[in-house]
């Protein structure tokens, strides 16, 4: 088993180019910070930036989620569809069902699960590219999300403490006056998570080998079909948190949003310096990308920059990560 | 490998194949259903009482019943589905046939306009349309002149002679009336920023100017510091009316101009726990009828959804009919707050 996992030079390479681009993209981190601070001095508060936290969980957890993937050398374009079609689960087994809260939470990580082992199926058993695979998975998950809400909001008025999930502060009671939701720290948390599992474990360690060489891999005896379902679900799973963490803090489930962010949520994994060509990339990373592109938003809107303007912006910040990382790459 | 890709493409365009022949096989069901019922269900009275003078050539129009297809901007959104409602009540009414049908987002001019070739090919009697770009429908609204398929348009106009009449709320000013009680619960002067649904629709773009220019007009010290797009979603809204308020920390209102955008409103305020800043919100929903009753919100305006789906299949029928038809049908537009949220008169205007 040991022999399998892929050239073993290979790691510590991979960790030293990946150790450049995310002191890179921190540098930026902090050059957009010390920006927007100078710039205005409604940038750099608490709330402000409990709020840019708090705006970095839902799409920073389906940044998390679709790394795994884009390791792989795969793309996953259901994560949005997928987190409200969990957001709406939980909404139907809660509101509707009138069970309790945890069930609810279950069924939403359980429908995440199932809706990226679809996927992974789709892409390891029926061959059919990730990227076909996850745009049915994503319409399929669209139409249903409708379906079973019956097109409306379901809300969760009848159980306050659903919104606590997101919106509750646990933390003030070990520190009084920190006010920071739990929404942020459960981010943090599946951050922690999602580097242990990528770092620590053999779903890993096949995930980086799958990535930089899915042959190899193969004939090296790993069962790469297997993997990949295992991958796939992964990210789903992401997916069902992310949709917990969204209906919380709306205290509804929106059955027609979640198109358009698996992009914001790509962005960010990209921008974080993991390879779209797979086999490369990180967590910590991907953290700082979720973070480099809520604290944009965030500044533009502070510096109340017209909308059309920030997206531009933000599109140009996409291209800059990305070529630096070519550059970079190029010249070692 | 490569077979393996090989065969993964097959598959792809096999599956792709059978869905086109499995729609292509409806089409044709329908069709066939169609020509087949009218001789056998309709042919003695019917036919002869409703549609004599106008039926053009076409198959569907030999057919026992009048149909109206529907063409909204959307139908996920709870408006959409209030306006369904009021056609659906029309159509029972006048003993029509409608069809509802409008695109996912707000955005999806392209597809609308698909949606309106395909009803047009199905040769209706009238149709009924929401335009999301009221340029963009021109020509096709010109082949249905040429047709002689009247067409009215509800929930926003169309720049063009061609559509008989239109059943729409004129949000300009019911946007001046929200900007007017903002300055009212303000005091007359302050800052205040809006969150808009978008920048390019004909309702984004009326409820924001509406606004903007009451308040420039009539208010000289009030100043709108900000005015930013969500595209009506919730999420994205509450995270951008929180930027707004941080921004402007002596800001004392905000108008959302619709039901995401008011919502996100109300959510900003509540994260941020602050008080004092008076939001005002567009349309209704639980959420926003919520905040109204508990105080967040100060009050929004509603429009009459149900009477604007109404209006919209029952002036298309008129004008089928050869009965005269105004050229607007303004369906209204209220202001509720805490104290007439239950009234007789605007209840039956807000949906869940």
């Amino acid at each position: 088993m040991e022999l399998s996992v892929s050239p073993s030079s290979k790691p510590s390479v991979l960790k030293r180019s990946g150790a450049a681009q995310k002191l890179l993209a921190f540098a930026s981190l902090i050059l957009l910070i010390v920006v927007f601070s100078l710039s205005s001095a409604n940038f750099f508060k608490f709330d402000n930036i409990v709020g840019i936290l708090l705006a970095t969980a839902v799409t920073g957890i389906l940044a998390l989620g679709s790394t795994f993937v884009i390791i792989t050398g795969g793309i996953d374009l259901a994560v949005g569809t997928v987190m409200t079609f969990c957001s709406v689960i939980a909404g139907v087994i809660i509101t509707y069902g009138g069970a309790p809260i945890p069930f609810g939470i279950a069924g939403a990580i359980g429908a995440g699960a199932l809706c990226g082992a679809a996927s992974g199926f789709a892409v390891s058993r029926m061959k059919i590219p990730p990227f076909i695979a996850t745009l049915a998975v994503m319409m399929i998950t669209k139409g249903l999300s409708l379906v079973i809400s019956g097109t409306k909001p379901v809300y969760f008025v009848d159980t306050p403490a659903f919104a606590q999930i997101a919106m509750g502060t646990a933390v003030e009671k070990l520190v009084p006056g920190l006010a920071i939701p739990n929404a942020v720290f459960i981010f943090f948390g599946m951050a922690i998570l999602a580097s242990l599992l990528l770092s620590k474990t053999i779903v890993g360690r096949y995930n980086f080998a799958l990535g930089s060489n899915e042959e190899a891999t193969r004939l090296s005896g790993v069962n790469v079909r297997f993997w990949k379902i295992v991958i796939y679900t992964i990210t789903g799973v992401f997916s069902g948190v992310a949709g917990i963490l969204m209906a919380s803090r709306l205290n509804s489930a929106q059955p027609a949003l979640g198109q358009g962010y698996e992009l914001e949520a790509i962005a960010a994994v990209v921008i974080g310096g993991t390879s779209l060509s797979g086999g490369k990339g990180s967590i910590l990373g991907t953290v700082i990308g979720a973070l480099i592109m809520s604290v944009l938003t965030n500044g533009l809107r502070i510096l109340s920059v017209p909308q059309e303007w920030q997206t531009v912006i933000i599109g140009g910040v996409v291209v800059l990560a990305v070529y630096t990382d070519i550059l970079r790459r190029r010249k070692g | 490998m490569k077979t393996n890709r090989k065969l993964g493409m097959t598959i792809v365009l096999a599956l792709m194949f059978a869905l086109l022949a499995a729609c292509g096989g409806n089409n044709e069901g329908k069709n066939a259903g169609g020509a087949s019922s009218s001789p056998e269900a309709s042919s003695p009275p019917a036919s002869s009482s409703a549609s004599p003078s106008a039926s053009p050539s076409g198959s569907n129009a030999a057919a026992d019943k009048v149909y109206i297809p529907v063409i909204s901007k959307g139908f996920q959104h709870q408006f959409w589905q209030a306006v369904k409602q009021g056609s659906e009540k029309a159509a029972k009414e006048l003993g029509v046939e409608v069809t509802f049908e409008g695109p996912e987002t707000e955005s999806q001019v392209d597809k609308q306009i698909e949606m309106l070739q395909a009803a047009l090919d199905k040769k209706p009697q009238a149709i009924a349309l929401a335009a999301l770009d009221s340029k963009a429908v021109i020509p096709l609204l010109q082949k249905a002149q040429a047709a002689n398929i009247p067409v009215v348009g509800f929930d926003s106009g169309v720049d063009s002679d061609i559509p008989v009449s239109t059943a729409a709320t004129d949000n300009l000013k019911a946007a001046a009336l929200a900007a007017d009680k903002m300055a009212e619960l303000i005091g007359g002067k302050g800052e205040i920023a809006m969150v808009v649904h978008d920048q390019t629709s004909r309702t984004g773009v009326d409820r924001r100017d509406g606004f903007k220019k009451r308040i420039e007009e009539k208010y000289p010290d009030i100043k709108i510091v900000d005015i930013q797009y969500g595209g009506g979603d919730h999420l994205k809204s509450t995270d951008l009316a929180k930027a707004i308020i941080q921004a402007h920390p002596d800001l004392k209102g905000i108008f959302g101009s619709n039901e995401g955008s008011a919502v996100g409103v109300v959510n900003a305020v509540t994260e941020l726990k602050k008080t004092g800043i008076v939001v005002i919100g567009y349309d209704s929903g639980k959420a926003q009828m919520d905040a109204i009753r508990s105080g967040t919100m100060a009050g929004a305006i509603t429009q009459d959804p149900i009477g604007i789906g109404y209006w919209a299949v029952k002036a298309a029928y008129m004008a089928y009919k050869g009965e005269k038809v105004e050229k607007t049908i303004d369906t209204g537009f209220h202001w509720y707050d805490k104290t007439n949220i239950d009234s007789e008169e605007i209840k039956p205007l807000l949906y869940e």
